[in-house]
């Protein structure tokens, strides 16, 4: 494949907050039209990884090309011009409390075009419809459950038919069926839009099961990559350690701390 | 030895944080005044900002500025009285209302209440990613969430202050003429002779316009920058609250200064 | 709470805070500030001003016509020149008297203009009033007081 075919290409990043590295260079590329998913322990860098791609943070050393422009040398105009091809649902979807289901999804519509009122009002509900919520319209994110607003959320993230989506941690906190049918519409939502996904998760099995490449992330750097299939059965240590979810392994169990012994023997005092 | 010097560091360090935050501050003003154009261009952002902190303050504004009249009623006249003068309690009623108590007192009152949910709003915003989302849809947050809060507190605080000095003079007139027996027609014709438009009704307007400028930039100021926790932004709505209050009553003393100076 | 009733209720706040200015501006004020536009300036040389102060009213005939501009202490004559601004709605006479007094046994002191005869002349931007009169100062007169006194006893052994 040529360097098109990748809509995101991510190269040698570093990232440090104050004086603590989080990502000690990553490099990475994201096909067009494909779901990736980035994995790892929770703390590893894959927020801030996801950040970077879109922008909000600015990274230490190394580069970030969305489309070929690289994303930390934009004006702020420039980088709003990309965000409008650009979706994100957050964890916990960030809907605003103060409007309901419809002025929450149409609220980019709003913002960005000068559509009239029913054309709005059209728009909003087939993205709602998508992710099966159009009665729901009336209601105030307070009323809603997590899945049905992280599906609010995702509606309002493809109101602009983005061309990149990114999630993170879309499963977080939801029950089985909600996390099914997350999941599943990630995907679907992704092929019907002709979209790029980059989800940040932990969870594996779901992820598994949907996405199409799988990039695993421990202490700031890229430690394996491969397609579902092949991480399966993959023999990498690290790989095994997380699919089958042991608690130790290469990521150790214990936070880096002093030798036991040492500590409760009394010599750490001395 | 060492505790004058950790009590100097602590007075350094302490020196340093104001110093900064009224730094940063002054650089978000500006930052919200260069993005101000949608905020007034966009009547429904500016009505609804204006409705959460005009209208929902309009209560305690109405109730507070009648029982301080009343309570000025009662005490004017006693004093008065006593120097056979009691005609000139309107004259001192609309005075201390118009020039002190009217912006003063609705701006503490506007503080605690408007201000506060001002911060609470946005810091809220903040805490739960909101106006990450928003800025992620290339929405800017100071102009379509901090903006409005501030112009809605801009323009809400003179109207209350006005509302705040008409109901105590009418307070003042209800205890004055109503209850205590001074004459009515002298109570209004001795405040119309010695209330100067421009010098007392101009300039409590004047000052309650400032007011509003300081409490809304607070306000919205400890809300965006507050600790996006819990903890974060409750403490967030006591720093508005307490900061509002001295900086209200520092920016009085410099204003009656500036105005009323030398008249007579 | 839906847009027709927001906007309702923001009109009634905005309303009422207009009817508040409304009652303040005509029931509780007055404009006695002059509108520079409509008045003219004269000036007058006192050797004592008392207590007068920059903005202190100017009447006559207890009517208020003007207010006090300025107050300087001429270098050469060592006399207090005093500005005042009068409504031009008042033609005085250029041979007007101009008296400082006292409102009241202890209060602020005003100028008081007293007109004069010659009609055909009359005061306007810039001219000077010839004919004054200085405060009355509190302890001048109770020490010339005092010292009639003295010399009363003095005269009648």
């Amino acid at each position: 494949m040529s360097d098109d075919d990748f809509l995101v290409n991510i190269e040698n990043l570093r990232f440090d907050y104050g004086d603590r590295p989080v990502l000690r260079g990553i490099d990475m590329r994201i096909p067009r039209g494909r779901v990736v998913a980035i994995m790892g322990g929770s703390g590893c860098g894959k927020t801030t990884l996801l950040r970077l791609i879109s922008g909000q943070l600015r990274p230490t050393a190394g580069t970030v090309r969305v489309a070929g422009e690289a994303i930390s040398e934009m004006s702020h105009a420039r980088l709003y011009a990309f965000r409008r091809r650009m979706g994100m649902l957050f964890q916990f979807g960030a809907l605003f409390t103060d409007l309901s289901v419809f002025d929450n999804v149409a609220f980019p519509l709003r913002e960005h075009t000068d559509l009239p009122e029913d054309m709005i009002r059209d728009l909003t509900l087939m993205k709602l419809q998508a992710v099966g919520l159009r009665g729901a319209r009336d209601l105030m994110p307070s009323t809603l459950s997590g899945g049905m607003a992280r599906r609010v959320a995702l509606a309002r993230a493809i109101a602009l038919d983005p061309a990149l989506i990114m999630y993170d941690e879309p499963f977080t906190g939801l029950d089985p069926i909600s996390l099914g049918v997350i999941g599943q519409l990630i995907r679907q939502l992704n092929d019907a839009l002709g979209a790029t996904s980059i989800m940040v998760t932990h969870d594996v099995q779901e992820s598994l099961r949907m996405v199409d490449y799988i990039y695993f992330i421990s202490e700031g750097r890229v430690v394996a990559e491969g397609r579902p299939e092949d991480v399966r059965d993959s023999a990498d240590p690290f790989v095994h350690q997380f699919v089958a979810a042991k608690a130790d392994g290469p990521v150790s169990y214990h936070f880096p701390a002093p030798d036991m012994a040492a500590e409760f023997l009394g010599a750490a005092h001395v | 030895m060492s505790r004058v010097l950790d009590m100097l560091r602590f007075l350094g360090g302490q020196v340093i944080d104001r110093v900064w935050r009224l730094g940063r501050a002054s650089c978000f003003f500006l930052a919200v005044l260069m993005k101000s154009g949608a905020a007034l261009l966009r009547f429904s952002l500016l009505f609804r900002e204006i409705w959460f902190a005009g209208v929902l303050s309009l209560l305690i504004i109405l109730v507070s500025g009648l029982f301080v009249g009343l309570v000025l009623g009662l005490q004017g006249y006693e004093i008065l009285q006593r120097y056979g003068s009691a005609q000139a309690l309107g004259t001192m009623v609309a005075l201390s209302l118009l020039r002190e108590l009217g912006p003063v007192v609705a701006a503490l009152l506007f503080a605690s209440r408007a201000g506060s949910a001002i911060t609470a709003e946005i810091g809220l915003m903040k805490a739960t990613e909101q106006l990450k989302a928003m800025d992620m849809m290339a929405v800017d947050p100071v102009a379509r969430v901090v903006a409005p809060r501030f112009w809605g507190g801009v323009i809400s605080m003179p109207i209350l202050a006005m509302l705040f000095s008409t109901m105590g003079i009418l307070g003042g007139w209800l205890i004055g003429v109503v209850f205590l027996g001074v004459d009515d027609g002298a109570f209004w014709s001795s405040m119309r002779a010695s209330v100067d438009f421009r010098h007392d009704v101009w300039n409590g307007v004047f000052k309650s316009v400032i007011f509003g400028v300081a409490v809304s930039l607070i306000a919205v100021f400890e809300g965006y920058y507050s600790e996006p926790t819990a903890e974060g932004v409750s403490r967030a709505i006591t720093r508005t609250v307490v900061t509002s209050a001295l900086v209200i009553l520092a920016l009085d003393f410099v204003l009656t200064s500036f105005m009323f100076k030398g008249m007579s | 709470m839906k847009r027709s009733v927001l906007d309702l209720w923001v009109g009634f706040f905005v309303a009422i805070g207009i009817g508040a200015l409304l009652f303040l501006s005509l029931k509780v004020s007055s404009f006695s500030g002059i509108d520079p536009q409509e008045t003219y300036t004269v000036s007058a040389r006192f050797d004592n001003i008392g207590g007068l102060k920059v903005k202190a009213p100017v009447r006559s005939a207890g009517v208020l016509v003007g207010r006090v501009m300025d107050i300087r202490l001429d270098a050469e004559t060592y006399e207090a020149l005093v500005e005042m601004r009068i409504n031009s709605h008042y033609l005085f006479p250029a041979d007007s008297f101009a008296a400082i007094y006292t409102s009241g046994l202890l209060g602020d002191q005003y100028i008081g203009l007293q007109a004069g005869v010659e009609t055909e002349k009359l005061l306007a931007e810039g001219s000077e009033i010839k004919r004054t009169q200085s405060a009355v100062v509190l302890e001048s007169l109770v020490s010339q007081f005092l010292f009639n006194k003295a010399e009363e006893g003095q005269g009648t052994p």
